[in-house]
């Protein structure tokens, strides 16, 4: 029977004088025998929800309870608690970072060999007991992270952010084991900001930025929108203008482009039969797809933005060009025995984008790297609007713009300030500068933040300022890493739209993720693991390639990555 | 059953901090390249004795006193008699840096020796102060000599009656290696204690497995523990080191008990562990933690503690600062067992003060201490 092993109160938690709460009046029940997700994009307050139930982190109003005690009184080894980077000694081996947990948590010796040799068995890593916890590969150090949590049995199991860069198999994985331990009757918390990852909880506890949007089954959410979500497949070229358009118009709430698809999220009682389709693709029928709980977060939020992109419209026209805009050409980095990337081949042509898919660590941003000319290739070669990489680097970088993961502000400078030199780094001076810094702060909305360090924004405004940076200087090729990790899906909205309407001017894109949702905005993907490109093709060649018709991004990343495995193993 | 779980946790604890010692390159940096580093540079590379100082003269008087006080000057072991010439002429090879110091004998010195009287002027480059005030009494140490023997000569008793002799004990030789040395013991255990705890325990805030670790049973004061009984072995261990290698490789004098040695650190590292603590404890972050350590530890050490600047020679309210140094209290006592011998009347108060430090310390560490993250 369900039993509540944790429960939080009208919590409330403020960090600062002034700031707006991380956490406005949250309850929240963790109960045996169920799943319960946290879910949010960064910066909702997961984590500081997570830490309070942890009791290390005391909330200034509301009550927190596990088994029945506050915080002081309960009895530690009774939670199993796994923070975001797991915890881990990096210089410890395996078995010497579980038995360092087992004798804190109190683990009697008699009981170690018995439960150790179970865990290792469970999260398969008894090959590698002796290995430096830091030499793991991030899904191995995941297992380990859990395995110290659980290394006696906890009746609360709280894990915070467990799937966070970490390649899908292993996240799948990890869900797995997770889910065999609801099954004995273990209280789980598990936070997220893959909306995905949502739809398989039992209980779901949604939160934006403190507050909670929803509780209860995800099908609750989900449910009520049947009916209201469409797919019309269109040809590469109008798909993006078809969705510029549907997205203007008042009957639908949200839309994306879905591989060679456009999905619609109508409003209710919008019609769909009325959204707009292009010339020459009349006969294009929505299909009705089912809802997803992103679909229902947007819809909860009211509805994703508008269409139409101010930045699209005021950047020039990049005149057409047959020759491809980025061309790699095997390209190959080696830093020492380490092969980095190996054998890397593609083209991208003009107002095409193209995305390079693969978990952390995979040689993505190794690829990435050598294309902007910050990486010399240990063989290869490459060029970018028409320029070799190795013969004129200081055209490659001055035609292309670049968004760094993590936005790579100057968290220092103000915002102005950062404008100011970006411009200046990117060869802008005088009349031209200043025009394009004020179209930057005019189309991202920036004028009230402009004397504001820009480390002190919000995520989003710090997202819509790295964009206004990389394209100052109209590029006609733009590279984005990681562009919305973390981000809530409105924010990641406005990205794209921005991006779909720089791409209908010509403009051509390169981005990296390890995000399926955003691999479904490009026109070709290739996907990268273990340093080797293991397939290329549209996202929806890929998912063929996965076998199954109905087949997730995912399913499809996991088929081709087990596959590739497999021919290793078998080499 | 409870302190059996608790020593339990406290066993793993420093097991763990002890394999992290023994496999962290910068531990081993910090308690053994580093300390030797500085036990070199100071036993070999730097001297604070004055030796032969390149000096000019000119001599505007062709007198025999004159020619006689040129002489002394010129056969001194304190001067280097590099050029002779018009003050004008002298004054440019200073500015070039060739001599630091004029020595200039004025046209009617003879005359007015004759008569009782005589004076000479001693230029001196202010810019090296300190070599400018040992050239100052050097010289005139040179003068007065000459004055006694020539008064010798004459028969007559020397002007000052009283002749000054000065012995310098416990360091004959007024070699600066015998306290430059040990002193730099300070500097090493200072660095153990506070700059490298400071760091490990940032580290731990970084990499999150704080966050891990104060999820489990453990207690907050089996955290300190934890911490502090490893560097301060570890401490101890460079100490050995260091005063073994003072002693065999710069000829140190070790006139005090190795018993008294330990004491003495033991009761040093209890302030620095705590303020390393401290300090991680307040800024969590290791970069900030190695700045403030480097403030608060490490210069003080170097500067305001009398090993290397005489604390008398200070301003008043800088002499009063450095009271808040518990170097200070540490450099007397380093330098006592090494060149003095076993001296508990200096060492207990000494100790006493520095008790009182850690203790502080180790209050405000528990008070900032706090099983929570904000």
């Amino acid at each position: 029977m369900a039993r509540p092993v944790a429960s939080a109160r009208g919590v409330v938690k403020r960090f600062g004088e002034g700031a707006p709460p991380a956490l406005d009046g949250v309850d929240l029940v963790v109960e045996t025998g169920r799943m319960t997700g946290l879910v949010g994009p960064d910066g909702a307050g997961k984590t500081t929800l997570m830490r309070m139930l942890a009791g290390l982190v005391d909330p200034d109003a509301g009550e927190i309870r596990i088994e029945g005690c506050t915080p002081d009184e309960m009895d530690r080894s009774r939670i199993g608690y796994m923070p975001q980077r797991f915890g881990l000694y990096e210089d410890l081996s395996v078995s010497e970072n579980l038995n360092l947990y087992a004798d804190l948590r109190g683990l009697a010796e008699n009981e170690r060999e018995e439960r150790f040799a179970m865990l290792l068995r469970f999260t398969d890593l008894a090959r590698f007991q002796q290995r430096l916890a830091g030499n793991l590969s991030g899904g191995m150090k995941q297992k380990l992270g859990l395995a110290c949590a659980l290394v006696r049995e906890p009746a609360l199991l709280l894990l915070d952010e467990p799937s966070v860069g970490v390649d899908p198999v292993s996240r799948r994985e990890l869900w797995a084991m997770v889910r065999e331990l609801v099954g004995e009757g273990m209280g789980v918390l598990w936070s997220t900001a893959y909306l995905d990852e949502a739809e398989k909880c039992d209980s779901v506890y949604l939160l934006n930025e403190g507050g909670l949007l929803y509780d209860g089954p995800p099908g609750d959410l989900t449910g009520p929108l049947e009916g209201r979500v469409f797919r019309i497949a269109l040809p590469e070229k109008s798909r993006r203008s078809t969705l510029r358009r549907a997205l203007d118009d008042e009957a639908v709430a949200d839309g994306t482009v879905h591989g060679d698809a456009v999905r619609l999220l109508m409003r209710k009682g919008g019609d769909v039969a009325t959204v707009a389709k292009p010339s020459g693709a009349d006969d294009a029928k929505p299909v009705p797809a089912r809802p997803r709980f992103e679909d229902a977060f947007v819809d909860l939020l009211g509805g994703g933005p508008g269409g139409s992109s101010d930045l699209a419209d005021a950047y020039r026209d990049i005149p057409p060009d047959d020759t491809p805009a980025i061309a790699a050409d095997g390209l190959t980095k080696r830093f020492g025995d380490f092969t980095a990337a190996h054998d890397i081949r593609f083209t991208v042509g003009q107002g095409q984008v193209f995305g390079l898919l693969g978990p952390n660590g995979a040689g993505k941003s190794t690829t990435f790297k050598m294309l902007c000319g910050l990486l010399t290739p240990t063989e290869g070669s490459g060029a970018v609007a028409g320029y070799d990489l190795r013969h004129a680097r200081a055209e490659v970088r001055q035609s292309l713009g670049y968004m760094a993961q993590k936005f790579s502000l100057y968290g220092d400078l103000s915002v102005r300030q950062n404008l100011d030199f970006f411009a200046g780094a990117y060869g802008l001076g005088g009349r031209r500068a200043r025009e394009a810094i004020g179209q930057a702060i005019e189309t991202f909305h920036l004028q009230r933040y402009l004397g504001q360090n820009a480390g002190g924004l919000p995520l989003g405004f710090k997202q819509r300022l790295a964009l206004a940076c990389a394209v100052l200087h109209q590029p006609p090729v733009i590279f984005l890493d990681e562009p919305t990790s973390g981000v809530d899906p409105i924010v990641r909205r406005e990205f794209w739209t921005h991006i779909n309407g720089l791409v209908e001017r010509g403009v051509s894109v390169l981005v990296t993720t390890h995000f399926m949702e955003e691999a479904e905005y490009c026109d070709r993907i290739a996907l990268i693991y273990r340093s080797e490109q293991i397939a290329t093709g549209t996202p929806d060649e890929l998912k063929a390639m996965a076998g199954d018709g109905d087949a997730t991004m995912e399913d499809a990343f996991i088929a081709l990555i087990e596959a590739s495995d497999a021919r290793r193993e078998a080499a | 059953m409870k302190a059996a779980s608790s020593l339990r946790r406290l066993r793993a604890m420093m097991v763990k901090e002890t394999r992290q010692i023994l496999r962290d390159p910068s531990a081993f940096l910090i308690a053994f390249v580093l300390p030797m580093t500085l036990l070199f540079l100071m036993g070999f590379g730097v001297n604070l004795d004055a030796s032969k100082t390149r000096t000019g003269l000119s001599l505007q008087d062709d007198g025999a006193a004159a020619q006689s006080l040129a002489g002394a000057y010129a056969g001194s072991r304190y001067f280097d008699i590099r050029a002779v010439g018009s003050v004008r002429q002298l004054r440019e090879r200073m500015v070039a840096g060739d001599i630091r110091a004029i020595i200039v004998i004025p046209p009617d010195f003879s005359r007015d020796t004759a008569r009782g009287g005589g004076t000479i002027q001693v230029i001196t480059d202010g810019s090296v102060p300190n070599m400018a005030a040992f050239i100052a009494a050097y010289s005139e140490g040179v003068r007065a000599t000459w004055e006694a023997s020539r008064a010798a000569d004459a028969g007559r008793q020397p002007t000052p009656p009283i002749a000054l002799s000065a012995r310098f004990w416990f360091n004959p030789e007024l070699a600066s290696r015998n306290f430059l040395v040990p002193g730099s013991i300070a500097v090493v255990m200072t660095m153990i204690g506070s700059l490298l705890t400071a760091l490990v325990v940032a580290r731990e805030w970084e990499r999150g497995t704080m966050e891990a670790i104060m999820a489990t049973p453990v207690r907050m004061g089996e955290l300190l523990v934890s911490k502090v009984l490893p560097y301060l072995a570890l401490g101890l261990g460079s100490m050995a080191l260091c005063a073994v290698v003072a002693v065999t490789v710069f000829g140190v004098p070790f006139r005090g008990s190795v018993g008294a040695l330990i004491v003495i650190s033991t009761i040093y590292l209890y302030p620095a562990l705590c303020l390393g603590l401290f300090i991680s404890a307040a800024f969590k972050n290791q970069f900030v933690a190695s700045q403030v350590a480097l403030l608060t530890a490490f210069l003080p050490t170097m500067l305001l503690s009398g090993w290397i600047f005489e604390i008398s020679s200070m301003p008043a309210w800088l002499q009063g600062l450095t009271y808040a140094v518990p170097a200070r209290y540490l450099i007397p006592q380093l330098l006592t067992v090494f060149l003095a011998g076993d001296d508990w009347l200096l060492f207990l108060p000494n100790m006493a003060v520095l008790f009182g430090f850690g203790s502080l310390l180790l209050f405000l560490c528990i008070r900032a201490t706090r099983r929570r993250i904000a």
